[in-house]
């Protein structure tokens, strides 16, 4: 795998690689001495043209783990400001030598034009309002990590299981990657966001499509709440927050209405009050820090898969 | 004297014939000189030199891109021997000042007549009209705010009342500025959706176009739609039409071919202002373009340096490159079909647009008596697109590795070879 650009670059077997790797590197999270060589000799830039302590964190820890040497350009603000385009931008560092790039953008599709642009292999951290695949593999982690502990486990068949997205659908990178991806392992995905949330298209998606949270409520086995942007309150999406919440939000009296096997996701940080009630964000059924800590442990996995070990690197060069 | 004896080509209307030019002006051929200098047109088709409503030549203001020079010579390299150069250059014409300024760069330069176009408002702020009556003294019979949309109703209401005192046009580039807002660089719809780019959706044009219409009838004044890219549009200006509004309208060469889907790759040269749009959309600008809806081609000729495209998506330049193309893609698009004749093709690129933009020596038939303004056209010539032939400065070409026809054997401009390629 030469590059990750997108959730649907991923076959079934290589998600479920990714993760039953993911799986072993969370042993080493849990290690007093949290050091592989696997990557020893590789060097990968955190290229970030936008803020995100989260994703950047997660994966300088990701690949210091794994003995890679991990370089943190920011590059904040668009490159049209700086007066250098994001092609010079990419090129002048690829030329450097490094062996792969963790990019994140303002901008859609920025990483998929960089690795045209460039030989060394390049993982989307994140682009506009396009994709996030890390964070649909991480959510994946955590469905699959939570499925498996109901009891009678999980028998790897997802096409038996419902997962609900909420929230900012039109902004989302993150609601885009999981489509992509539970399609993909055979999930069925419900969409719910009031019709001004709504993409362009999103009946062509592989999802059903509800502007009624509460019709879908009872049936789901995964209730994954999006993040509502500030800006998007005074953008006239909806008339005030009090409204959002009491037609969206995961209140209280919502999460009495969950199956009490569902688990609840979100990528984060929580409004909490807004997408989501404190108790529901700290209700046994959350999974929101498991996910946190499934980010490193996926994304050493993609970094693994991405940059491989020597030979793998040099069959793929 | 120098006289040029163009012998066989295929006439509109009409069977092989020759074609005399003396001094720049069509003669009779019968009185052909010994010394002529002769052209063997068999087998090509005489159109009268075509004529662009809508073009960029980036002189003043961003000479690394275009010069008035390079992009003329690249119109001529499509046939065209007059352009129509928008206001949106720096400093923005503005004033009968800056038209001069142009006027003059191109007496100097250029390989094909060069009409500026004034702004509409000062600075194309959309605010205050810009000199409308001193760059008509000028010579400027077109107005356009192009690459901004006059979205102020009483700003455009009084524009096209003060035009109407010397017969202007004001060309409104149509795009309300809050439904197709500052991050809107695709066709809302599917594609914009998957692939998480800002939306610009058709109605955000056509909205505006039904406003303007209203307007212009209120006003008495004549109106015209650059680039129009949506059906909803189309049917606004069939409506207006059907009222005895004065409406004229223009097409893209490269909205008659290109759909969004060309976006898919995030490539920026498919970026463009308005955005490609999808098949329905396409196929009813070719019908309007054929049933004469939509009188005229305008090429919307886009140069960019490579570093003002090299950007992600939304934050690259809007733009592509029309000039050179702009037959090819008409003929693959409306003459193959059967949409258009020949006839057809000097009405829409030729005839039209100098009526439209009050020209009064370009676009006329090819008679005895009249400019030497031509374009011999090789019907069946074809050749595979590269960027790096392009005459003009820039390589934003939508069309590169593209088959298309390759027609263009000779161009005059009022009797002056400024194309050759036979």
């Amino acid at each position: 795998m030469k590059h990750l650009l997108s959730a649907a670059d991923l076959s079934r077997s290589e998600i479920d690689s990714i993760l039953d790797l993911a799986e072993e590197m969370a042993d080493v999270q849990r290690r007093p001495i949290k050091k592989l060589p696997t990557l020893r000799g590789r060097t990968v830039v955190n290229l970030f043209f936008e803020d995100s302590t989260r994703t950047r964190s997660s994966f300088e820890i990701a690949g210091k783990w794994l003995s890679a040497d991990v370089i943190n350009v920011s590059a904040k603000g668009s490159s049209v400001s700086k007066g250098e385009s994001l092609r010079d931008t990419v090129q002048v560092i690829d030329a450097m030598g490094v062996d792969g790039m963790v990019i994140r953008h303002s901008a859609s599709g920025a990483p998929a034009q960089a690795a045209g642009w460039i030989r060394g292999s390049v993982v989307n951290a994140g682009d506009g309002t396009h994709e996030h695949p890390t964070q649909a593999l991480l959510d994946a982690l955590s469905m699959r990590r939570h499925f498996r502990s109901l009891r009678g486990g999980f028998d790897e068949d997802w096409s038996g299981k419902t997962v609900a997205i909420t929230g900012d659908l039109t902004h989302s990178r993150v609601v885009r990657s999981n489509v992509l991806l539970l399609r993909t392992l055979g999930a069925k995905v419900v969409l719910v966001a009031p019709p001004t949330l709504l993409p362009s298209g999103v009946t062509t998606w592989p999802a059903e499509v509800s502007t009624d949270f509460d019709a879908v409520l009872g049936e789901v086995d995964v209730a994954m709440m999006l993040r509502v942007q500030r800006e998007r309150m005074s953008g006239g999406y909806f008339p005030t927050p009090r409204e959002y919440t009491i037609g969206y939000g995961l209140t209280t009296d919502r999460l009495a209405k969950l199956r009490p096997d569902a688990a609840i996701l979100h990528p984060g940080p929580v409004n909490r009050g807004l997408e989501m009630a404190a108790d529901a964000a700290d209700a046994g059924a959350s999974r929101i820090l498991d996910q946190v800590a499934a980010g490193v442990a996926v994304r050493m996995s993609v970094l693994y898969h991405v940059l491989g070990g020597a030979d793998d690197k040099e069959t793929n060069a | 004297m120098t006289e040029l004896l163009i012998t066989g080509a295929r006439l509109i209307g009409g069977d092989a014939g020759d074609l005399l030019i003396r001094d720049g002006v069509f003669v009779d051929p019968a009185s052909a000189g010994s010394d002529v200098e002769r052209i063997d047109a068999d087998g090509l088709i005489a159109l009268p030199g075509l004529v662009d409503t809508h073009c960029h030549l980036r002189e003043p203001g961003r000479e690394d891109a275009e010069t008035i020079e390079s992009g003329t010579r690249a119109a001529a390299r499509g046939g065209y021997t007059a352009v129509l150069a928008m206001a949106n250059v720096n400093p923005v014409t503005d004033t009968a000042e800056a038209v001069e300024h142009m006027k003059a760069v191109a007496a100097e330069t250029a390989s094909a007549a060069v009409h500026p176009v004034g702004a509409v408002t000062k600075g194309l702020a959309g605010e205050e009209l810009a000199e409308l009556g001193l760059m008509a003294r000028a010579g400027v019979r077109l107005f356009s705010d192009d690459g901004k949309c006059v979205h102020d109703s009483l700003v455009m209401r009084r524009a096209l009342e003060y035009v109407r005192a010397f017969d202007g046009v004001i060309a409104q580039h149509a795009q309300d500025p809050r439904l197709a807002g500052a991050g809107a660089c695709c066709h809302e719809g599917e594609i914009s959706g998957r692939l998480g780019l800002g939306g610009w959706p058709a109605v955000a044009e056509s909205v505006i176009v039904a406003r303007d219409v209203q307007l212009a009838e209120m006003t008495g004044s004549r109106y015209h739609v650059c680039h129009v890219s949506t059906a909803e549009s189309i049917d606004v200006i069939r409506w207006a039409k059907a009222r005895g509004i004065n409406v004229t309208a223009e097409v893209t060469p490269h909205h008659l071919l290109l759909t969004t889907s060309a976006v898919e790759g995030y490539d920026p040269t498919f970026k463009v202002n308005p955005p490609l749009r999808p098949d329905e959309h396409v196929e009813a600008l070719r019908e309007a373009l054929a049933d004469g809806t939509i009188e005229c081609v305008g090429t919307d000729h886009a140069p960019h340096a490579a570093h003002d495209k090299d950007h992600a998506f939304s934050d690259a330049a809007f733009g592509m490159l029309g000039l050179e193309a702009s037959l090819a893609v008409v003929m693959d698009t409306m003459v193959a079909e059967g949409r258009l004749d020949w006839a057809g093709v000097a009405e829409r690129m030729a005839y039209a647009p100098a009526r439209i933009a009050g020209l009064t020596d370009q676009g006329r038939p090819l008679e005895v008596g009249e400019p030497a303004n031509l374009v011999l056209v090789d019907p069946e010539r074809r050749r595979t697109v590269d960027r790096a032939a392009s005459l003009s400065k820039s390589r934003n070409n939508p069309y590169h590795g593209r088959d298309l026809p390759d027609p263009v054997r000779l161009t005059l401009w009022a009797g002056r070879t400024t194309f050759r390629d036979l």
